[in-house]
């Protein structure tokens, strides 16, 4: 086993690329090192990336924002411009683990995990985030919801890494909420999650609304129809029932021992709900 | 001397105050040493190999490839521990239990072990450990494993306590059977009856301390070892007992102990290191990890209970009967026994009749938690008793009132009580402002009383006097939340001294008698007792040197406020002598001087609390979040009232993780699926709200200051105080524990279909 | 495997050590550097008991390898007494008897202690969810939430 802490996403992508066994990105850890205290993962490769230039930096750009694949969670919270900007995508980042989590743990790394319940990957895709993923073969930047393909499995070829998640300037009249539910009030996995993005009209008319749900598939869902029923609404009563109507029938859930089928289908619509109400009173509308 | 332990009142100087703790600033800095915070040179790492299956037949174990791994240096399965229990089956099944000898039992059970140089060449030894399993069918659950038709886990066990002998072995160990009266003919009597089936899952003690050790066997056939325990003398008996060695030779030390409550009172990785460091000829190492300590280590029962009880209009119970199966693990246990004598132990009931079954099933070996086995009883006991309250038309708490146990009844389980709480704790409740408070929307309050018996048990302390005044307390009752604190306002206040002067350690096994564990809330009751009598025996022999300084006859020497004094006329010349002047000649006038005592504590004062509750549910979520909770309860006497307050809530917010969260969950595969943290949700900070804690001191007749344990009964009464309160809340009545969200919205889904 | 050669600093004192690339900073600490302070109570970031506080950020030192801790600054219970004073949330959680067993003790101060730093007069729902990732057992939180709002009064006062 061999850890290094390269000074420059080439060389990082280089050492992966070229390493013969297995190889993994450690930036915050708070992942990696609970599978190799399990025996789940043995790397004999350790690429540390918080060294490398850039990567542990929040920067505005004249597109929105770009988020460092190594910026802790706990940054995201103090970053107060993306805190305005993208209320939902920041409180979904500051939901993973606990305060000490929060001190270690990216988005990347909730990204790349795979997992279907990771709180800010809901977020993300109603935000309609985007990765920058750098490998041998050059940048290319995909939309955050390709990323995960299963539990634990990721569209990376060997030798790619998450460089950074790109966030667009929030629209006027926009806003979006994450929730989730688990069963205490923190240091929990969310046992079902929705997020939530709406802009509205001069009118406070849902002008165009991405809705995701969090732990009810293999993977997280963008529900489409979901977003067509609050488009062209004032989010009332009716809206909203059917909306979590809509959200229960697109879940495909299991049962664990995090929650039932029945459960997960009920509360996402609940969720879904209480998010799409959030993120329509940040967007304005009354 | 005799020493008499019955109670007479009196005005405390030292006992009631609240000074810190004399372990404490070892535990704020850090320097505190625990379980796994003691090192040896040379010492090597321990680990255990377990099974991944619930129920399979060892066919074989090959450890030849582990052995040749270098850095190895001691590989050990069963055969490295011989049965050497002499036909002591209790001592046969931890013996089992340490380590699987034809059978795995349970996913975790241990099948082998590796010391090393280092974890690394450790975990890599185990791994080339090759294991043999037939698989054999498994059943995890408590009803499914009572069937006829369950697998059986020990083919060599026939169910005792049935009136015939059965012909067919059987997973029901045991029947168990307490009550007095006739429950057919008050049944009769009743004008309602509540009649209910409840049942709780498995949780864990979940201490944050993982079991840890350190083994050193010494080729001259003795041995030390340092463990988190709650019983270092009782884990000596076991470790020598099952290495084959006499206790004398084995000296334990029981390290700062990062919580028990009952899970360390059994020995699990102990004889194990203890048999890898005789093997290998170097210290050993052993510290679980969080993983193992789940599936491994301590859980309490299953229950499946049934519950009907009966009264009249005017509230007066006439009748009330349970059945109670208790999951015991893979090995006999007496868990529905302790459950069926708990259960209607608050009330005064003419017709009772409980009956137990012990129930073995393919999970860790049950232990004992927090008041063992009575909070399920209670859960539903108490859980029936609201809902008959509610169709008789009476408040709750004077339903209770009215069927109160007081002294001179006749308990459930068979004693008469002397002078108890029950009654006084309900009184408080009822006059408690918690009680008047408004509710919210969607909020609900719910009540519940319990019962501990509270145990005493042999016991022995040293008091040595040293020679500039201080006095040195030697417990054997281990600490496991400031009883040091609490022993040394006893030894002040006996010897009518300063607290600051006393310092108590916990000493080891070679410097002190026996003690038997700190379990059943016995610690600051029969450690207390015996410093009391320890110090009356050292104030003996203060009187007697005084006397002897002087010159003049020890009758004529009292002892008051630290000082011996001479009485009568004749020595009005004489002032007094403080402690610390007669110490300081000791040495002239004959010695050290200090006082022992060994002694069995007996009557130990029986327990009772009430608990107030309120809860705020989702209704579209089933989210059930603690918002107000309130505890009274009867102490005795509290010698230390913040420690006391420390049990009372610690008791209740364990309670509380156990009525909502915790479960141990198995797949259909046997395996438990959540050994961590993540999944096994205790309460963290931000689910509770402060916990109100209201102490009552009714006196122990059977203890010179009145104290009673504490340590427990504040477990028993929230499983069904919570229960109560979520079904005021959202209008069901929950009969499964926990009431996790998801079962809490299937039953509000359910009412409203 | 090569063993990976680390400067950093512990308490503000400069200190070296060899440790192997899969070793966390928590066994560094405990086994190779004598700091015994920090508890494993998990070892999977779900009990805080083994908290730090690294470059400013509290962390768990079970989640962290002992190879990323060069160059930066590890500040653990063992440091956070002057000499003989101790640090005024040491002294409340002695005086309200906010341990019993103390295995979570030194988690739970230094959690305390980050969520000070940050947030000075904090109320009871925020001392709560600051220190949701710090588990007890024993006490029900009660008594430690009130020895954090004592301190908090106190160090104000300083």
């Amino acid at each position: 086993m061999r850890y290094i802490r390269p000074l420059s996403i080439e060389d990082a992508v280089g050492q992966l690329a070229g390493s013969a066994g297995t190889a993994a990105i450690l930036a915050g850890g708070s992942d990696l090192l609970v599978r190799m205290k399990g025996g789940f993962a043995e790397p004999e490769l350790i690429v540390d990336i918080k060294a490398i230039d850039g990567l542990s930096e929040i920067r505005e750009t004249a597109e929105g924002f770009s988020i460092g694949a190594a910026v802790p969670c706990a940054v995201l919270g103090e970053n107060t411009a993306l805190r305005k900007a993208w209320p939902g995508v920041v409180e979904a980042a500051k939901l993973i683990g606990s305060k000490q989590v929060q001190g270690r743990c990216t988005i990347v790394g909730n990204l790349c995990n795979a997992s279907p319940a990771a709180d800010s990957v809901p977020a993300l895709v109603a935000a309609g985030a985007k990765a920058v993923v750098v490998g041998p073969a050059g940048r290319r930047t995909i939309p955050v919801q390709s990323v995960p393909t299963a539990p634990g499995k990721t569209s990376l070829a060997k030798g790619e890494i998450i460089e950074a998640i790109l966030l667009d300037s929030q629209a006027p009249r926009s806003g979006d909420a994450y929730l989730r539910f688990i069963p205490r009030t923190e240091m929990d996995i969310a046992v079902v999650s929705a997020g939530v993005n709406l802009t509205l009209d001069e009118h406070g008319v849902v002008k165009s609304a991405r809705v995701a749900l969090g732990a009810v598939a293999a993977t997280v869902l963008l529900v489409e129809e979901a977003a067509e029923v609050l488009i062209g609404s004032k989010l009332d009563e009716a809206t909203l029932e059917r909306l979590a109507k809509v959200c229960a029938g697109a879940c495909r859930p299991i049962d664990d021992k995090r929650g039932t089928i029945e459960f997960r289908r009920k509360v996402a619509g609940v969720l879904a709900k209480r998010a799409a109400t959030t993120a329509y009173a940040r967007a304005g509308g009354k | 001397m005799n020493f008499d332990p019955r109670y007479s009142a009196r005005n405390f100087a030292s006992v009631g105050t609240r000074p810190i703790r004399p372990d404490g600033v070892d535990k704020v800095t850090g320097r505190a040493r625990y379980g796994a915070d003691f090192n040896m040179a040379g010492q090597l790492v321990g680990r255990v190999l377990r099974s991944p299956h619930a129920h399979a037949r060892i066919a074989k174990i090959d450890i030849s490839k582990a052995e040749k791994l270098a850095g190895v240096k001691a590989v050990i399965t069963a055969a490295d521990l011989p049965d050497l229990t002499d036909g002591d089956a209790a001592m046969y099944d931890v013996l089992d239990n340490c380590m699987a000898r034809t059978k795995a039992l349970y996913d975790g059970h241990a099948v082998a072990a590796v010391a090393a140089i280092d974890a690394r060449t450790a975990r890599q030894a185990l791994k080339l450990i090759e294991i043999e399993y037939e698989l054999l069918p498994h059943v995890t659950d408590v009803d499914e494993a009572a069937k006829h038709t369950a697998p059986l886990i020990n083919d060599a066990i026939f169910t005792e306590g049935l009136e015939e002998k059965p012909v067919k072995p059987s997973n029901v160990t045991k029947r168990s059977q307490f009550g007095h009266g006739d429950v057919h003919q008050g049944f009769g009597h009743a004008d309602f009856i509540v009649e209910r089936s409840f049942k709780t899952e498995q949780t864990h003690q979940g201490y944050i301390e993982p079991h840890a050790c350190v083994a050193n066997f010494s080729s001259d056939g003795t041995a030390d070892l340092w463990v988190c325990t709650q019983g270092h003398f009782v884990y000596r008996q076991h470790c020598a007992q099952l290495l084959g060695m006499e206790a004398s030779k084995l000296r334990v030390t029981s390290s700062e102990i990062g919580g028990g409550f009952g899970g360390k009172t059994h020995v699990w990785a102990e004889p194990v290191a203890l048999a890898l460091s005789r093997k290998a000829g170097r210290p050993v190492k052993l510290v679980m990890t969080r993983d193992e300590v789940f599936r491994a280590s301590g859980p309490t029962s299953a229950t499946s209970i049934d519950v009907k009880i009966g009264a009249r209009k005017d509230g007066t119970i006439t009748a009330a009967e349970a059945t109670l199966r208790y999951s015991c693990g893979p090995y006999a246990g007496s868990w529905a026994e302790i459950g069926a004598m708990t259960a209607f132990a608050c009330y005064k009931l003419d017709n009772v009749k409980t009956v137990g079954y012990e129930v073995l099933v393919n999970r860790p070996k049950t232990a004992a938690y927090r008041a063992p086995s009575a909070p399920m009883a209670a859960f539903a006991v108490e859980s029936a008793v609201d809902e008959l309250a509610k169709k008789i038309g009476m408040d709750p708490v004077d339903f209770r009132i009215k069927n109160a146990a007081q002294e001179g009844t006749r308990s459930s389980y068979g004693p008469v009580y002397g002078p108890i709480g029950i009654g006084p704790t309900l009184e408080a409740v009822k006059s408690h402002p918690h009680m008047k408070a408004p509710l919210g929307p969607n909020q609900g309050r719910g009540m519940a009383c319990g019962f501990w018996f509270n145990f005493g048990g042999q016991t022995c302390t040293d008091l040595n006097i040293g020679m500039d005044g201080s006095v040195s307390l030697a417990v054997g009752t281990v600490d496991v939340g400031g009883s040091r604190a609490s022993l040394s306002l006893v030894a002040a206040e006996e010897l009518g001294i300063d607290y600051s002067q006393v310092k108590a350690i916990v000493a080891d096994t070679s410097s002190l008698g026996y003690n038997d564990m700190t379990d059943g809330s016995r610690g600051t009751f029969s450690s207390s007792m015996a410093t009391i009598s320890a110090a009356r025996n050292a104030i003996k022999i203060l009187r007697e040197r005084a006397a002897q300084m002087w010159d003049i006859a020890v009758d004529d020497v009292v002892w008051e406020k630290g000082h011996a004094i001479a009485k009568g006329e004749k020595h009005g010349n004489l002032g007094k002598l403080s402690l610390k002047e007669i110490a300081v000649e000791s040495g002239k006038t004959g010695g050290p001087i200090a006082g022992h005592s060994e002694l069995v504590a007996d009557g130990a004062g029986v327990s009772f609390a009430t608990h107030i509750c309120d809860i705020e549910v989702d209704p579209d979520t089933g989210a059930a979040r603690v918002i107000r909770y309130t505890v009274v309860q009867d102490a005795g006497k509290a010698v230390h009232p913040t420690y006391v307050e420390g049990q009372y809530q610690g008791g209740a917010a364990q309670g509380i993780g156990w009525a909502l969260n915790e479960e141990y969950i198995y797949g259909k595969d046997g395996r438990l699926q959540n050994a961590g943290f993540l999944d096994y949700r205790i309460p963290v900070c931000s689910d509770l709200p402060m916990i109100d804690t209201q102490i009552l001191e009714i006196p122990n007749p059977n203890h010179p200051y009145g104290v009673r344990g504490v340590g427990e009964t504040s477990i028993v009464p929230p499983l069904a105080a919570i229960a109560n309160a979520v079904s005021n809340a959202a209008g069901v009545r929950m009969t499964h524990i926990p009431m996790s969200p998801p079962r809490i919205l299937a039953a509000i889904e359910a009412a409203r279909a | 495997m090569a063993g990976v050669a680390v400067s950093t600093t512990i308490n503000g004192d400069a200190v070296e050590y060899l440790c192997q690339p899969d070793e966390t900073l928590l066994d560094v600490l405990r086994d190779r550097l004598g700091l015994t302070g920090a508890k494993e109570g998990c070892g999977t970031g779900d009990c805080g008991a083994c908290s730090i506080i690294l470059d400013d950020r509290l962390v768990c030192s079970c989640l962290v390898l002992g190879a990323e801790a060069e160059g930066r600054r590890v500040e653990t219970i063992e440091g956070m007494a002057h000499g003989d004073t101790l640090h005024p949330l040491q002294q409340k959680f002695l005086e309200h008897a906010a341990l019993q067993c103390g295995i979570c003790t030194p988690g739970f101060l230094i959690a305390a202690k980050d969520l000070l730093a940050k947030n000075p007069d904090p109320t009871e729902e925020e001392i709560r969810f600051g220190l949701a990732g710090n588990l007890c057992r024993c006490t029900g939180y009660d008594k430690i939430v009130r020895a954090v709002q004592d301190a908090a009064i106190v160090m104000k006062g300083a």
